[in-house]
This record gives C-alpha cells, sequence and structure tokens, in this order.
C-alpha cells in the first residue's frame, strides 16, 4: 500500500512528537522537515534518514509528492504558510492556534466533508482532552454551559503556549461551543510545576437540565473508548457524578513517553489527534486495510 | 524608610470571605471609606480576579465590570485596581474593565511561571494600566527562581513587582530574604501580600517594609482568604509605631472598618473575629486588663474608648492603675 507522504513544519516540543508517531504509521512516511534554523529537531530527522530544510516554507518548493503537512510553528507563521499550503493543494493539519481551517477532533467530527477542506485545525491539547466528553454528554442531554479545568505540568508547556496563555484558553473555549455543541462555555488552564511532573487533567463541569447520570456515563465511556483507540494513554478518574444542575467529570491523560516523558499527555493527545486524521486520510486517498 | 503606598484588598481577596457575594451598593459603602482612611489603591472583583465567576471557583453576585464601576464612581483619589490571572482572565476583559474606570492591574501568576504573563503585562502597559505583576505561593520556589521570576515579570514592563504569600506559609526570614534579594535584582519598586495564616501577616508585612517593599497589601478587620490578610488598620497602627509613612489614618480605618464592613458582613453571616480596642491598647502602649474598663469608662463618660486609651498611654498609665482610666474619661469628657 502506498503510504501518505509527510512534510512538517516546526521540529519543536510538538514537531518532534509528532515525527515518531509518523516515523511509526504504518500509513505515513515521513518526507521533509522544515525549519527556519539548525536545530535539535532538524538533526533528529536527518539521523533518520529523512530530507530536511532550513529555508522555511520554501524548503517545499522542490517537492511535488509531498500529501500532507503538519504545521508546528506558530500561529502568525501558520497565517504565512496557510494559503502556499493551499496553493500547492497540500492538506494541511495546522496545530498552532491560527484556526485558518475548521477545528477537528477526530473522536467527534471527522467526517468526508471535513477531510475535503484544504486545512483543518487541531484546536488545542485541552480541546483534543475534553470536546470529545462535552460532546458526548451533549448528546444526550443539551449542555447550556461547560467549564473546563485543564492543569498540565509546567515542564509539558512550551515557549508558544506560555507567550500565548490567552489564544489557549480562547481557542478551547470556542471549540467547547463550535464541536463539543455547549452554549457558552469557558476554559481554565493551569500549569503546575510540581516534581515529579503531573500528569494532565482535565476537569469538566457542564451545567444540564434534569442529568440522567446513568445515560450520560454511558455515552462517556463509549466516547472514552474511541478516544483510547489513538491515545491508549486516556481515561476517566472521576465517574461523572450531579449536584443540582451540574454534571462534573474527570479525566487524566498518560503520554505515550515518544518524545517527552509520560506526563506530557497533553501533546500526546493532540498529536495523537494529528496523525489519527493524517491516517484517516491516507486510507481515504490511497485505501487500506479499513476505513477510519 | 520610604514611604508605603497601601492597597487594600477587602473588596478582591476579601470577596472570598463572603463567597464573592458583595453588591455594588457594599463597594461603593467601603471604597469611599477606604480612600477617606488614606488607602492609595482599591483592589475590587471576584476572588480569583477578572472572569473568575466560574462553578469552579464560585459565581459573584456582580459582575467585576459593575464592581469597578461602583468603585470608581466614589472615588476621586484612590485608584481601583483588578486583578487578573493569565489562564482565567484575558487580555480581552482589560479593555472592558478600563472603561469602568480601573486604573491599575494585577498580574498574577504562580511564583514559578511569570512567563504566561507577558503578554498580559505588556498590553495592559500598552492601554495604560500601573501594571503589577504578582508572584503567588512564593513560599514554594527558591529564592533564585523568585528573583528571576521578578525579572522576567519587570523585563515584560511591570511597575512594580510583587512578591505574594498566598499561602500564608511564609516566615519573618523568608520574606526579608525573598524580598530583599527582589528588590536587590530589579530596579522597580516591590511589593508583598501576606496572609495571616501562622499569624504573621502584621510581622510580615513589616519584615517586607524593612527589607525594601513599599507596596504593602492589607484588608480591612484582615478580610481574606484562609485566615485573610494583613489587617489594614493593624497595618496602619504598626507603622505609624514603627515611624514608617503612608497615607492611612487609623481611626479612619476603624471607623470604616466598624461602621461600613461589619455591617455589609453581618448581611452575608461573617462575623470578623476584631478586636480594635485591643488593638488600641498595642498600640498606645497600656495595660491589656484596662480594655473592660475603658470601654466602661467610655460609655459612662460618652467618650472615645480610643481618646482614653492612647490619653493612658500618653500619661504613662501602668498596671494596677486603673482608677485612672475613669480619671481620664471624666477629663475627657470635661474638654469636649
Amino acid at each position: 500500500m502506498k503510504k501518505l507522504r509527510i512534510g512538517l513544519i516546526g521540529p519543536g516540543n510538538i514537531g518532534r512528537d509528532l515525527l515518531i508517531k509518523v516515523m511509526r504509521s504504518e500509513y505515513l512516511e515521513p518526507a521533509l522537515v522544515i525549519n527556519v534554523f539548525e536545530s535539535n529537531g532538524i538533526q533528529f530527522a536527518r539521523e533518520h534518514g529523512i530530507d530536511t530544510s532550513i529555508i522555511g516554507i520554501k524548503g517545499l518548493d522542490p517537492y511535488d509528492d509531498i500529501d500532507l503537512v503538519f504545521d508546528c510553528t506558530s500561529a502568525t507563521a501558520h497565517l504565512e504558510h496557510a494559503p502556499i499550503l493551499a496553493e500547492k493543494g497540500i492538506f494541511a493539519l495546522d496545530l498552532t492556534p491560527a484556526a485558518v481551517g475548521p477545528y477537528c477532533v477526530p473522536a467527534v467530527n471527522l467526517s468526508e466533508d471535513l477531510l475535503e477542506k484544504p486545512n483543518l485545525n487541531l484546536v488545542t491539547c485541552a480541546g483534543q482532552a475534553i470536546v470529545p466528553i462535552l460532546s458526548a454528554i451533549n448528546s444526550v442531554v443539551h449542555v447550556e454551559y461547560a467549564e473546563l479545568i485543564a492543569s498540565l505540568a509546567s515542564k509539558s508547556a512550551g515557549a508558544g503556549t506560555r507567550a500565548n496563555i490567552d489564544e489557549f484558553t480562547q481557542t478551547t473555549r470556542k471549540a467547547m461551543m463550535d464541536v463539543g455543541g455547549a452554549d457558552q462555555a469557558k476554559a481554565i488552564i493551569i500549569l503546575n510545576p510540581a516534581e515529579p511532573p503531573i500528569n494532565m487533567r482535565n476537569t469538566l463541569h457542564v451545567k444540564v437540565k434534569n442529568p440522567d447520570i446513568a445515560k450520560i456515563t454511558e455515552a462517556v465511556h463509549k466516547m472514552v473508548a474511541k478516544i483510547q483507540e489513538y491515545v491508549p494513554g486516556y481515561k476517566v478518574v472521576l465517574e461523572p457524578i450531579a449536584k443540582d444542575d451540574v454534571v462534573t467529570t474527570m479525566v487524566e491523560v498518560t503520554g505515550r513517553g515518544d518524545y517527552l516523558p509520560t506526563y506530557a499527555g497533553n501533546l500526546d493527545i493532540i498529536t495523537s489527534a494529528a496523525v489519527r486524521i493524517a491516517e484517516v486520510y491516507a486510507q481515504k486517498k490511497y485505501g487500506g486495510k479499513d476505513n477510519g | 524608610m520610604a514611604k508605603v503606598t497601601v492597597v487594600d484588598t477587602s473588596l478582591r481577596d476579601g470577596s472570598h470571605s463572603v463567597a464573592h457575594q458583595f453588591s455594588t451598593d457594599d463597594v461603593r459603602r467601603i471604597a469611599k471609606g477606604l480612600e477617606d482612611a488614606g488607602v492609595d489603591i482599591i483592589e475590587v472583583g471576584h476572588g480569583d480576579g477578572l472572569t473568575g465567576s466560574t462553578i469552579n471557583y464560585g459565581y459573584s453576585k456582580c459582575s467585576d465590570f459593575d464592581l469597578v464601576q461602583a468603585a470608581s464612581s466614589v472615588l476621586t483619589n484612590a485608584k481601583v485596581a483588578v486583578l487578573l490571572i493569565p489562564g482565567i482572565g484575558t487580555v480581552e476583559d482589560l479593555e472592558q474593565i478600563r472603561d469602568a474606570g480601573c486604573s491599575v492591574v494585577r498580574v498574577a501568576t504562580h511564583v514559578t511561571e511569570a512567563d504566561i504573563s507577558a503578554q498580559h503585562i505588556e498590553a495592559s502597559k500598552k492601554m495604560g494600566f500601573l501594571t503589577v505583576g504578582f508572584l503567588m505561593m512564593s513560599h514554594m520556589a527558591c529564592v533564585e527562581r523568585v528573583v528571576e521570576e521578578a525579572k522576567k515579570m519587570e523585563s515584560y514592563g511591570a511597575d512594580l513587582v510583587y512578591v505574594t504569600d498566598s499561602g500564608g506559609a511564609m516566615l519573618n526570614s523568608d520574606v526579608v530574604e525573598k524580598i530583599g534579594a527582589v528588590k536587590e535584582a530589579v530596579s522597580i519598586p516591590v511589593g508583598h501580600h501576606a496572609h495571616h495564616n501562622l499569624g504573621l501577616a502584621v510581622s510580615n508585612s513589616i519584615a517586607a517594609i524593612r527589607a525594601g517593599a513599599t507596596y504593602i497589601d492589607g484588608s480591612l478587620g484582615g478580610l481574606g482568604a484562609g485566615a485573610g490578610n494583613t489587617p489594614t488598620e493593624m497595618l496602619a497602627a504598626v507603622m505609624a509605631k514603627e515611624k514608617i509613612e503612608s497615607n492611612l489614618n487609623l481611626y479612619k480605618l476603624l471607623d470604616v472598618t466598624e461602621q461600613e464592613l461589619v455591617p455589609v458582613l453581618s448581611e452575608y453571616g461573617v462575623h470578623l473575629p476584631i478586636n480594635h480596642d485591643a488593638l488600641m491598647i498595642g498600640y498606645a502602649g497600656v495595660y491589656s486588663s484596662f480594655m473592660l474598663h475603658a470601654r466602661r469608662a467610655a460609655e459612662r463618660f460618652n467618650v472615645d474608648v480610643r481618646d482614653i486609651l492612647i490619653e493612658l498611654g500618653r500619661i504613662g498609665a501602668i498596671g494596677g492603675q486603673e482608677d485612672r482610666i475613669i480619671d481620664v474619661a471624666a477629663g475627657l469628657a470635661a474638654k469636649k
């Protein structure tokens, strides 16, 4: 079976983790890694026989066989990259907060239609972690308001996340409404420096009328099983509980430890989601053993 | 020692004590009293800062916008401050709050996470706010780390930086060491915000001033999260005894606490463990058992118990001279 040829821009924390997952995939083949300067990430790619370029997006010009590009740079850079990738007809998966294309949370809205778009945005790690649970609850009882408290290990939040924490909270909030289905939402993020580093922990409170906990729990568990297909370290740590009209549940994400250690489940969930989309796209384009 | 700028946070940290239920009327009433008593900056809003009104932290009765507007509507000299915790509040929230009359923004992060405040400090500066970097839970990091994080906030453009003891867990020696080191390392003023959980809020605040802090937080009656903050009126009394200059007026602070704050709190079923007569005994330097006698004499002769205690201190009354209390009270009554 033909593998999807992958370009990756920005081999930082997210990029390197993604690269390892791409290298492991039976549907994807890393073809080119791009940066704007020489770096450990570039060196890593070179050592693994992957083509590299340190001249930015122009590095794509000599190639006419790249199917998909993961952009792991910054919102500003992606705004520049997106039209270039679109013109080249390369499917773009955007891991920055730029959100040029629609949000994609694979467990919730990865549809044939969405795969026709030139560009999809991966929301945020907190969005990838909680939107599926929110959507599952919303499928059984209408969610008027959803509130997320995401705690991440300080060590797992890179410079980009830190410099743009507002984009992180606002993008997560927007996806909770647009993809998760809540009428209103609020996202709170806490960076915790405890040693040893904590696993990513997400608490979701939702306001609903007359919660049926048995139905909600069933929907949540079904969704968790779906997420576990691409994020094995995803689990419920507090089963849904209700107090008046507020239902609360908590999930924890342990990473696979590909690039950063296992505490960086937040990295793992967003890179795993990106790879999931790419694999489904690969199967759609070149066929495969299942249809995702 | 340099003059100290006093920030009162009864209406922000103190919001925790009433589960964020202060009304705009409460805020108008207390903010006006604080200004009259010489408080320089009055912080208002949800205890967890802008947009803290959530399921996680508890809902406010009134929006931060309305509370800021209520405070600024009654103030002429004192500035109104808000707290912004990146990860909870956003830069977007600042635009609105400026229109409501806020002029000071305190951008708060956990002590090791200053770099998430860069965008908020820069934006706040650009919008013309007096911008404060606020390093919370300072007891959890070593002195070198506190210095490093304070310098980051300075580099983002903060006008001043706080070493904040959010857990009320710092000892005098921690305060002296951390405030002193930060003061040495930055060229902006340094502040301290204490909590009274170990009974050290006032002495830590004084230790901070001695170590170079020129901004100190207090709250009326020590209202605030946990055991509360440094009682502003007690801070005024101790600073006066220490000959530390500020704009605070002790009697007016005692009055606003008793006449405005206490009635407001009782509406919410909150009763502060304050004893202002005892505070005055310490301030005046008289025998502690004078308290009940002085209260009785004040009632009998219709004079201010505080004046009795201060006069007893001035004349050097000592233990055993309870008889002088009546004498002093009668004298004060005669002068009226």
